[in-house]
């Protein structure tokens, strides 16, 4: 990894409160971080930057988090992007839904920071 | 104009009027009956006007004066009451099967044979007459319209109208006695006959319209030149000696004819499909008889001017007119539209008698003798339907006698008030017999009979005297020479016209005798049970079969057979299955008939051949025994029981219907509320997670990073400090929420001046405005009245409208009004702002909780999602109201009232 580009990490949440620690620390962990405050900014990111690794809310106004994943896995060369979901819906159903649009993992809100950095290491490692 | 082309055209209107019932009976059999429309059956009452509408009316205003309306004002008085009578009597048929008035009195009074055959006896005297008129008409019209003249002609084969009379009785065969059910309905007949009405009555009006407005200049022209008559004053005024006894009485004549005449008992009753159909014909028949007596003034002076001391018959003014006038097409039609008119009433009249010859006459004859009803048992059916053929014929031949011995000399109205009266005599005893349940069968014989001598020695007698059939002796010295005994002036009674005199003696001894004997004399159990049936028909129409009392022994199979005789197989199976589906219960092992089978099948039969024939053919097959009018009353009594119970049942089980569907609704409540509860649950944790997720990620980051740097730690410990102020104020709205919704929320009440509520909420929020930069003007006016509630509460909500306030207006020039003034009882509270507004379309929603949350699109910026909410119930706490107007890009209004005179429970 150290020998190729710095991984691109888009963080997706309409809650400042919450994009601000995680955008810290994606920074922190030597990633380069881009930030989206709805899902027409993610998006947008999505087809400008083309990350490797999408953190998504899913409730947000405009766009949900369902549809800027589907959107990203409609496109064949973000096949191998890694989507992960972080929401405060926590029903079987919410969580099944999101693993059927396609996402690699679906973290529940509240959740712990360092878990989540395992994750994303685990998941672009493999 | 040509005799054989008027014979021609008449023939061919007859076959006209065969076709077009032909097509009325198949459209029926179609499934798309006309008798089902209310305006046929009021058309088809307008049988009422006959000739004597169409000729005679003209005839006695030309002669007599206003006289003529008398008896169209009776049936337009009677009209209204039509709910009241007819359609009694009509539900009383119905249930019964009773198909003629004969058989209505006989059923009524125990079906009681002689009863019945006396009433039909009566109707054949008295309607014979009638039906000669028309003949008379008829034959009249035709002479008038060839220039020929019939009465001297060789009567029977060498006359016209003799074949008039034939051709209407096979109309009338073929139309009338297809079925033997009378209770069938003459669907075909009932069409044509309304057409009729319609068709003289359009006529007659053409030939109005002609003579007003071809022959004069108009009704104002008519009347002018009529006053130059010598006879004007006497038409247009009352004759004092007797003229309003003869208006009252025949007043009173026509209103009872209206009800009881034959034809229009069969039209009104018998054919009636629909008793809604009344309330139609209860106006429609009315203006029927005023359209059609519009014309009949002008006709008549127009006539007196035209034909001034001519030998012109007044009778005949209507054709006369238009003839002399060499209107030959308009005659032709107005001849027709008199014919019309004429074999409306001599059809109907005729199939109405035959039935009564058949049933109340013939058949009584027929089955009583046992050596008879042995000898044609397999035959009654043709039998009874060859007889009510040769009725027909018989009456129509009578007619045609009459008319030309009596008729001839006697005016259309004259005869046919003869007729009128002799049904009068009916009405005693049904009128009674539907109202009173004491009435006797003793009580309406001795009342019919004695009404009808007083009728035949009053009002026939001297018509026979008139044409020399009984010496003049009678008329002027009374016969044997009793002058009290003269037919005009019976019993010394003078000063009365012939009708009213007749009139006054027939029914004063009539009611008297019906009421009197009737209280002096004891009713059998039969008749007490039918009186009980046909005075309460409303109570039994629904159990008949089982209100009928009747004791005895009968077996099924000889009650089966009894129905194939007079219905046929097909019919007497069909009639069978739908009592098994009236009655399922199961039938007795010993074949022994249920009483409610013998009741029903005697019903059935009563519909073929009579109440009282069928009474007798019952009680052929029956073991009857004698039973008690006590027992018939008990019993009564019990079926009375009995219906009151199943109402009572259908009334429980109507309210366990109810409490069943209320239940199922408060579940269905219940659930909703179980389902807004978790939705409530869900978006709780949903907001909760939010900050939590936020002071986790950054309490990690803090403790993982000693070596952060500090600008970068202070503001996450801002971040975090403001995220757990968040997630208070979350719990405490929720569970200030809570609290409202469950009612446990107390108000501390006391007097409160919405000033201060205002100057306070805005204190609050000044530092946050400064920092926005907005400009905020609070207009409240001073000395409002002070109002009962709770002070912080009410800050509570104005902070919360405010800060909303402050958060939407416009970011740049935001501008933020508060006022406050008194209005109509209440204070009203607004705020208003100039941001981005709202979408009417949600104005309601808004207040609803975490409405904002659920819908994301309009997410605003922080807040709970609760406030609004919670606002809502403070306001409603007091007695208040809240709402917002507002449009997208024109800002919002946020508005409370508050009542000055609240009344709120200090603990809410």
């Amino acid at each position: 990894m150290s020998t190729r580009e710095k991984l691109k990490v888009l963080v997706v949440d309409d809650e400042p409160s919450i994009l601000m620690p995680l955008e810290f620390l994606m920074r922190k962990s030597g990633y380069q971080v881009f930030v989206a405050r709805n899902g027409t900014e993610a998006m947008e990111s999505v087809d400008k930057e083309r990350p490797d690794v999408v953190l998504l809310d899913i409730m947000m106004p405009d766009v949900d988090g369902y549809e800027v994943c589907r959107h990203i896995r409609g496109q064949e060369d973000m096949s191998g992007a890694k989507v992960i979901f972080m929401s405060a819906k926590t029903k079987d159903a919410d969580i099944k839904k999101g693993y059927d649009v396609g996402a690699d993992l679906y973290i529940p809100k509240p959740f712990s920071t360092r878990f989540l950095m395992e994750k994303i290491k685990e998941l672009t490692q493999s | 104009m040509n005799y054989w082309l008027v014979i021609g055209v008449s023939f061919f209107y007859l076959a006209l009027l065969f076709g077009l019932a032909s097509w009325a009976e198949r459209r029926s059999a179609a499934g798309r009956s006309f008798v089902g429309n209310p305006y046929i059956y009021a058309l088809s009452m307008a049988v009422y006007c006959t000739a004597w509408t169409y000729y005679g009316s003209v005839g006695r205003a030309a002669t007599t004066g206003l006289g003529y309306l008398a008896i169209y004002i009776g049936p337009t008085l009677m009209a209204p009451l039509w709910w009241v009578v007819l359609r009694k009597i009509i539900r009383i048929c119905k249930v019964q099967r009773i198909t003629t008035i004969a058989d209505f009195i006989s059923s009524r009074y125990g079906k009681n044979i002689t009863l019945g055959s006396i009433v039909t006896i009566i109707c054949v005297l008295g309607i014979i007459p009638y039906i000669s008129i028309q003949l008379k008409a008829i034959a009249s019209s035709l002479d008038l319209l060839t220039g020929m003249n019939e009465v001297g002609r060789s009567p029977l084969f060498g006359d016209t109208s003799f074949y008039i009379a034939l051709g209407l009785g096979l109309f009338t065969i073929v139309y009338g006695t297809r079925h033997v059910e009378a209770t069938e309905r003459h669907e075909g007949m009932v069409t044509a006959i309304a057409f009729e009405s319609l068709f003289k009555l359009v006529i007659f009006i053409v030939a109005g319209v002609f003579v007003t407005y071809g022959v004069f200049n108009g009704f104002g022209d008519i009347m002018q030149q009529a006053t130059q008559l010598p006879d004007f004053e006497r038409l247009m005024t009352f004759d004092n000696e007797s003229g309003f006894s003869q208006w009252f009485w025949m007043v009173v004549l026509s209103m009872l004819a209206i009800l009881f005449l034959p034809r229009q008992f069969q039209v009104a009753v018998v054919e009636n499909v629909n008793e809604q159909h009344l309330n139609k014909a209860m106006w429609l028949f009315p203006l029927y008889l005023f359209a059609i007596n519009i014309f009949v003034l002008p006709i008549a002076f127009g006539g007196d001017l035209l034909f001034n001391g001519a030998n012109v018959d007044a009778d005949m003014f209507v054709l006369a007119i238009p003839l002399s006038e060499g209107q030959s097409l308009l005659a032709l039609l107005v001849y027709l539209g008199g014919f019309s008119a004429a074999t409306s009433m001599v059809i109907v009249a005729t199939i109405a008698m035959s039935v009564m010859i058949s049933n109340n006459l013939v058949m009584p004859l027929l089955v009583g003798v046992p050596a008879i009803k042995n000898r044609y048992q397999n035959q009654l059916t043709k039998l009874l339907l060859f007889s009510r053929r040769l009725g027909i014929l018989v009456i129509l031949l009578l007619a045609y006698l009459y008319y030309k011995g009596v008729a001839e000399y006697y005016s259309l109205v004259e005869v046919g008030l003869v007729s009128f009266a002799a049904v009068a005599q009916f009405a005693p005893a049904i009128i009674g017999g539907i109202f009173w349940k004491e009435g006797t069968k003793n009580g309406a014989l001795a009342g019919i009979v004695v009404g009808a001598a007083v009728w035949f020695y009053t009002l026939v007698v001297p018509s026979m005297v008139g044409v020399g059939m009984l010496p003049s002796s009678i008329l002027e010295q009374g016969p044997l020479g009793i002058a009290l005994l003269k037919p005009f002036e019976l019993f010394g009674l003078q000063g009365m016209d012939y009708i009213s005199h007749a009139m006054f003696w027939s029914m004063f001894l009539n009611v008297g005798l019906y009421i009197g004997i009737s209280i002096l004399s004891k009713q059998t159990s039969q008749e007490r049970n039918q009186a009980e049936v046909f005075v309460d028909i409303f109570k039994y129409s629904t159990v008949f079969e089982s209100s009928i009392v009747w004791k005895g022994t009968a077996y099924i199979p000889d009650i089966k057979s009894l129905l194939v005789n007079f219905l046929g197989e097909k019919k007497a199976e069909v009639a069978m299955k739908a009592y098994k589906r009236k009655y399922p219960e199961p039938e007795d092992e010993s074949g022994k008939a249920d009483p409610k089978l013998v009741t029903y099948a005697e019903k059935l039969l009563s519909g073929v051949i009579g109440s009282s024939s069928a009474r007798i053919m019952v009680s052929s097959v029956v073991k009857e025994e004698e039973i008690s009018i006590d027992e018939v009353l008990n019993i009564l009594k019990e079926s009375q029981q009995l219906i009151s119970i199943n109402n009572e049942l259908r009334r429980k089980s109507m309210e366990l219907r109810r409490a069943t569907e209320q239940l199922r609704s408060a579940n269905e409540r219940l659930k909703q509320l179980d389902e807004l509860k978790d939705e409530f649950l869900s978006t709780v944790t949903h907001e909760l997670r939010t900050p939590l997720t936020s002071i986790r990620a950054l309490s990690e980051i803090l403790y993982d990073n000693p070596e952060m740097e500090r600008e970068d730690q202070e503001h996450f410990l801002q971040t975090i400090v403001k995220e757990s102020e968040r997630l208070t104020r979350l719990i405490t709205q929720v569970l200030d929420l809570e609290r409202f919704e469950s009612g446990k929320q107390k108000l501390n009440l006391g007097p409160v001046q919405i000033e201060e509520v205002v100057r306070e909420s805005v204190e609050a929020l000044e530092q946050l405005v400064q920092e926005k930069d907005i400009d905020l003007v609070v207009d409240v006016q001073h000395n409002l009245p002070a109002i009962n509630g709770d002070k912080d509460r009410l800050i509570q909500v104005l902070v919360n409208l405010i800060s909303n306030a402050i958060k939407f207006c416009n970011p740049e020039h935001g501008r933020i009004i508060v006022s406050g003034y008194y209005i109509d009882g209440d204070i009203k509270v607004n705020v208003v702002d100039n941001g981005k507004g709202i979408d009417p379309e949600f104005h309601k929603q808004i207040f609803d909780k975490f409405y904002q949350a659920q819908n994301q699109n309009i997410r605003k910026p922080e807040g709970s999602g609760l406030g609004l909410a919670i606002s809502k119930k403070i306001i409603e706490s007091h007695q208040g109201r809240i709402w917002v107007e507002s449009e997208l890009g024109k800002g919002s209004k946020f508005s409370f009232v508050l009542p000055v005179k609240v009344n709120v429970p200090a603990n809410v």
